[in-house]
């Protein structure tokens, strides 16, 4: 009997691979999975029921958190010294299913440690109450683990699993206020566009296996390249483009990008505004990161730094132009209709829905100039991707800071509409100004952190401009990108207006919103970090490259 | 260069950031906003000592001998340059400096804030939130005209946004809202066209392409280090950008400028649509027709200071930003499309004063008049006389861009006196009809005789400030088209008859019309403290002109002089050398005459822009 085919040894390589290699690289998943068992335990137990969950997720959190720093500073010392290799510290997973690199180091530091700010936040905005706190957490971090695993995705099937993964916990909590009928039904138009995009996602990704013959993201690309060349007769050309097509549904709809957006403000307006914030910063960060490495695999040779890879890398040539097409179009219909919807709205989550849409929008676009790049010019790509993680970065920050400012007024107004917010300056002058760094960084207004975010998308579309890749699309899209810009002052703004110009109305009875408390302790926490990395971004900027190693 | 060792660092900082530093403590909550007096005068007192340093810097003379990080009068480069390492992935750099086209526009902003802190008085509502964004607003200012570091620029270039927004719509008049946004807007725009631009130039910029010389002088790398760090440039494998405005200018007037070698879109050069994008932005704070409607709202709806800052700094910025960043970037550009830059001029010129005769409402004739004297600035900045046909003579264009300087500096002056002086009959009678004035000379002789100065500076009267710059450029525009010339000329009667049939219509008359006659009481001291200083410069600069040349037209000779030898030897020699092969000849374009040389013949001994002017 051959060796290999001894079940024995099979069974110690793969413990000894699992072990040595895959388990030290998913300590912060392992936390988040440990903490959910927990809370779980915790509740089935009467002794320790009275254990408060929040503290426990909070426990939890802290240690994915620190092992996804660690794992993160393991890559290169400090971020911007040595940064190991061209492939960012490459290591498969699982047997291929998973990938770590500095892309999904930096990915689990985004997402842990917005779970960090995010678990604080709940706390002191009281929602979840102290019954529903144990499923409330588990559905958090299950979720989170879902995005985790979005970010280190390495296998098709593995796509299709973290997209789910993170998607059914979201239909729960957005249904998570039961006495609201608003909220029921945003679970429910969530629940059922989730599986529609999901069941649409699984169907294309086996029409690729099917045509393709792998699943595992860095063959797809060798394979297509081998498909192409073999000069494919239309029928597979038509298979493959409906399958690649069918995935990005499954994508744009964790993306809320336009025409797959609609479950968005419904979601948003319904469900809480800390489920808001959970959405539109942790989520999104997966779905942009999934989609960088969905659309390196269909458009990028692996290994491209290596010799031998040219032959591959000019038959994806057309893969890759149909990609950057299709995400540079949706970036620019999401960009513009996100922006134009926005300005109508009248409820403050909903406007922030049609806020976030609109930000997917301007992280797509960089994405798009990556992929355009990736070959020509792999600097460039890299410094494209390091704007997508930068911009991830703020973003968490910014939106986390509105939604939290809303969740914590809604507690002291008793309503979510921004013309309750009349006069605001008058009462909490402390909580108007916070509220104005955070929109006017959403702007992207120097010197604050949405401004260098913006300057860098902007910047890899005028170096992709420059060096001839795709020039007319991204032409148009730094175009689009500008006019967007100066659109999306009218609603922010709008909302500044109401709470500084418009009078105090006469019926308002909540009291001052104190800026020395735990609250005012938190806000000031996640805004001033917005104004900070304005103006010192060098840090974020130079850990953020480490993550864009992966595009070279 | 570390911030001790750099006797400008602390000057040229505090200046810029002493007003946000400020601002960031009175929005503490322990001030306590009842103590509305206090915060008055805390604010007065810092844009006071702000603007003693800017003067400690900018006239030596007053304070002794001249000293490190002090402004050498006469010297045309850039002076008391502070660098320090900001970003390094971009290259941004903290670089701060000044010459003499931004000094006195430094002093200026900083004179008129004080100024306007002073009119502020009257402010009643929110008073501690006004004066922190004000302070704000003067730190935006001031940062704006000393960055020498593109992204530096853009950032105080929007900072001002935000406050002047607030400003306008707290503050403002009936319509503030609708001002405020439209402005924000307007600028907004213009900006995101400027941050295109920007990022256009910094991924085609290459400093490598710069001599060792080069590089020193603009400041790329620093003296003590430069042997080091020109290795390190020399030695990098791609192209090395940079957001040094300096460093930009000179790779912009290479003979192998990759700005004018890159085509971008519709087969214009990245430089024209660079040019285009970045006068975008800079034209409509100017403003020029027809990208001023913002202007007349903002200035009607604003409060009277923030009106005075708004005529005073706002509209300079677009001025400079062409003059600093449009023309020695851009040069190609910038001599192809002189004829827009001079054309919308004009056209504003005119434009601005038959809109000043129609209106009916004091403070909007006002706003429309600074349309109209600005485009004396756009035509005085574009007359790119030097070309082939003049034989490359550039000391029309110097008298041109000199004329538009001091036609910024005047209207600086003069329009903050016009807008303070609207304001002072605004707070008695809460009108502005023109139709409804009369008789003032009656009841506020004081007042009205210095209204009357400040209004006569606004119409160019000979002996005032704002005679001196519209006949420079008016003459200097001659040179470059007749046809422009007798317009701008002819422009100088529409402004007299705006001007004095307002002052008939306001002052003069045998009584008072409107209501609220009780309230035109004379003029109070502090008012007084006001106008007094704004007529007696108005004066000063109309009878020594001479006291601004002295800063402004060593660094616009010298500017103007390199550019005109670029359009020589770069522009037009390319072209004599394409034609010179062609016809198989082997003439060769006459050697040019170093940029040295040029300067010191032309300005050192005779100095032929004052023979030209005066």
């Amino acid at each position: 009997m051959h060796p290999a085919l001894n079940i024995g040894t099979l069974l110690s390589e793969l413990f000894t691979e699992t072990v040595d290699i895959s388990l030290p690289r998913f300590r912060p998943e392992l936390c988040l999975v440990l903490t959910i068992i927990l809370l779980l335990l915790c509740r089935m137990l009467p002794l320790l029921r009275r254990l408060d969950s929040g503290l426990i997720a909070f426990g939890g959190v802290c240690f994915a958190a620190w092992y996804a720093y660690v794992d993160f500073m393991g890559l290169g010392g400090l971020p911007g010294e040595a940064i190991l290799g061209t492939a960012g510290g490459r290591q498969e997973l699982f047997g291929g299913l998973l990938v770590f690199d500095a892309f999904t180091a930096f990915l689990r530091m985004v997402l842990t440690g917005f779970l960090l700010l995010y678990v604080l936040l709940t706390k002191l905005s009281g929602i979840p109450d102290r019954e529903d706190g144990a499923d409330f957490y588990s559905l958090v971090l299950g979720s989170s683990l879902g995005m985790c695993l979005m970010a280190s995705a390495n296998h098709l099937l593995m796509v299709f699993m973290a997209v789910e993964m993170a998607s059914v916990p979201s239909y729960a909590l957005a249904g998570m206020l039961k006495g609201r009928p608003a909220s029921s039904e945003a679970a429910l138009k969530y629940a059922v566009y989730g599986a529609g995009a999901a069941g649409v996602m699984l169907y294309g990704i086996s029409l690729i296996a099917g045509l393709l013959g792998t699943l595992q993201l860095p063959a797809v690309s060798t394979e297509l390249a081998r498909v192409i060349s073999a000069g494919s007769t239309s029928g597979s050309a038509m298979v493959l483009c409906l399958g690649g097509l069918m995935l990005a549904v499954g994508l744009a709809f964790k993306l809320s990008a336009v025409p797959f957006h609609f479950w968005c403000p419904d979601v948003f307006e319904g469900a809480a505004a800390e489920v808001g914030a959970f959405l539109s910063v942790a989520s999104k960060a997966a779905a942009v990161a999934l989609l960088v490495r969905v659309a390196f695999a269909f458009s990028v040779p692996a290994g491209l730094a290596e010799s031998g890879v040219v032959a591959t890398a000019t038959a994806l040539a057309e893969s890759r132009h149909f990609v950057v097409y299709t995400i540079g179009l949706l970036a620019a219909v999401t960009c513009t209709f996100g922006n134009l919807a926005a300005y109508g709205q009248t409820n403050m989550k909903r406007l922030l829905a049609y806020s976030t849409i609109a930000h997917a929008g301007y992280l797509m676009m960089a994405v798009a100039a990556a992929v355009a790049m990736s070959v020509s010019t792999p600097a460039g790509a890299r410094d494209a991707i390091t704007a997508v993680a930068f911009y991830l970065a703020t973003y968490l920050f910014m939106n986390l800071g509105a939604f939290g400012i809303v969740a914590l007024l809604r507690n002291r107004l008793r309503s979510e509409e921004i013309a309750a917010y009349a006069g605001l300056i008058r009462t909490s002058p402390g909580i108007v100004v916070a509220m104005a760094v955070v929109l006017v960084s959403l702007i992207g207004l120097p010197p604050l952190a949405g401004f260098v975010a913006k300057f860098l998308v902007f910047s890899s579309l005028v170096d992709a401009i420059i060096a001839g890749a795709e020039r007319p699309l991204m032409l148009a899209l730094l175009v689009i990108g500008g006019f967007n810009t100066v659109i999306s002052l009218f609603y922010y703004l709008r909302v500044l207006k109401v709470m500084t110009f418009e009078p105090l109305p006469e019926d308002r009875v909540a009291e001052p919103f104190p800026l020395v408390s735990l609250s005012g302790a938190l806000v000031t926490g996640l805004v001033v970090p917005v104004v900070i990395l304005g103006v010192f971004w060098s840090g974020l900027y130079a850990a953020a490259q480490l993550a864009g190693v992966i595009a070279s | 260069m570390l911030a001790p060792e750099n006797p400008a660092f602390w000057p040229l900082t505090l200046i810029v950031f002493l007003p946000a530093l400020v601002a960031a403590v009175l929005s503490l909550p322990i001030v306590p906003k009842a103590r509305e007096e206090a915060i008055r005068w805390i604010t007065l007192a810092t844009t006071a000592v702000v603007f003693l340093l800017s003067l400690w810097m900018a006239v030596p003379q007053l304070f002794g001998a001249v000293g490190p990080g002090q402004f050498v009068v006469g010297e045309a480069g850039m002076q008391n340059v502070v660098k320090l390492p900001w970003i390094d992935s971009f290259g941004i750099e903290y670089l701060l400096g000044v010459d003499g086209i931004s000094m006195p526009l430094v002093v200026l902003t900083t004179f008129l804030s004080m100024l306007a802190a002073a009119a502020s008085w009257p402010i009643s509502k929110h008073v501690k939130a006004y004066h922190v964004l004000f302070l704000l607003l003067e730190t935006g200012m001031l940062g704006v005209f000393v960055s020498l570091d593109f992204f530096l620029f853009y950032v105080f270039w929007e900072v001002m946004l935000l406050p002047m927004y607030f400003l306008i719509g707290v503050w403002g008049g009936p319509r503030r809202e609708y001002a405020a946004i439209k402005f924000f807007l307007y600028t907004l725009l213009g900006s995101v066209l400027m941050l295109i631009a920007i990022l256009m130039l910094y991924f085609t910029s290459d400093v490598r392409l710069l001599s060792d010389d080069q590089l020193i002088a603009t400041h790329v790398v620093h003296p003590a280090t430069a042997v080091d760090e020109i290795a390190s440039i020399r030695s990098a494998e791609g192209a090395v950008h940079t957001f040094n405005l300096m460093a930009l200018a000179a790779v912009g007037q290479l003979p192998n400028s990759p700005f004018a070698s890159t085509t971008v879109w519709l087969d214009m050069s990245l430089e024209t649509w660079a040019f285009l994008l970045l006068l975008i932005g800079f034209v409509i704070k100017v403003p020029v027709v027809p990208v001023h409607t913002w202007l007349p709202d903002a200035h009607v709806e604003a409060p009277t200071p923030i009106s005075m800052i708004l005529a005073g700094v706002l509209l300079k910025l677009g001025g400079y930003g062409i003059l600093r960043i449009c023309y020695p970037i851009c040069p190609g550009a910038g001599l192809s499309l002189a004829w827009l830059v001079c054309g919308v001029g004009v056209v504003s010129m005119v434009y601005g004063a038959f809109a000043a005769l129609a209106q009916t409402d004091f403070k909007r004739m006002v706003a429309y008049s600074s349309v109209s004297h600005m485009g004396y600035v756009m035509l005085g900045l574009g007359v790119w006389s030097a070309v082939a046909g003049q034989e490359y003579r550039w000391d029309f264009w110097a008298q041109g861009v000199n004329g538009a300087m001091f036609q910024m500096l005047a209207h600086g002056i003069s329009s903050a006196g016009m807008f303070f002086m609207v304001g002072v009959l605004y707070d008695r009678v809460h009108h502005r009809n023109l139709q409804e004035f009369g008789g003032i000379f009656g009841k506020m002789p004081v007042y009205s005789g210095l209204a009357a100065a400040v209004f006569f500076a606004g119409l160019g009267l000979p002996g005032l400030c704002g005679f001196i710059g519209e006949v420079l450029v008016t003459l200097s525009s001659w040179n470059y088209s007749p046809v422009l010339a007798v317009i701008s000329a002819f422009t100088v009667i529409l402004t007299a008859a705006y001007i004095l049939w307002a002052i008939q219509r306001v002052y003069l008359g045998a009584e008072y019309r409107g209501p609220h006659e009780e309230a035109l009481t004379p003029i109070t001291s502090r008012e007084l403290s006001i106008a007094t200083p704004l007529v007696f410069l108005a004066i000063v600069f109309g009878v020594a002109p001479q006291s601004l040349f002295q800063y402004v037209t060593p660094s616009v000779n010298r500017q103007v002089a390199t550019l005109a030898e670029w359009t020589r030897d770069v522009h037009d020699g390319a072209r004599k050398m394409v034609v010179a092969d062609a016809a198989g000849a082997d003439e060769k374009p006459q050697p040019a005459a170093s940029l040295t040389d040029l300067v010191t013949a032309k300005s050192g001994g005779s100095e032929p822009w004052r023979a030209n002017a005066l």
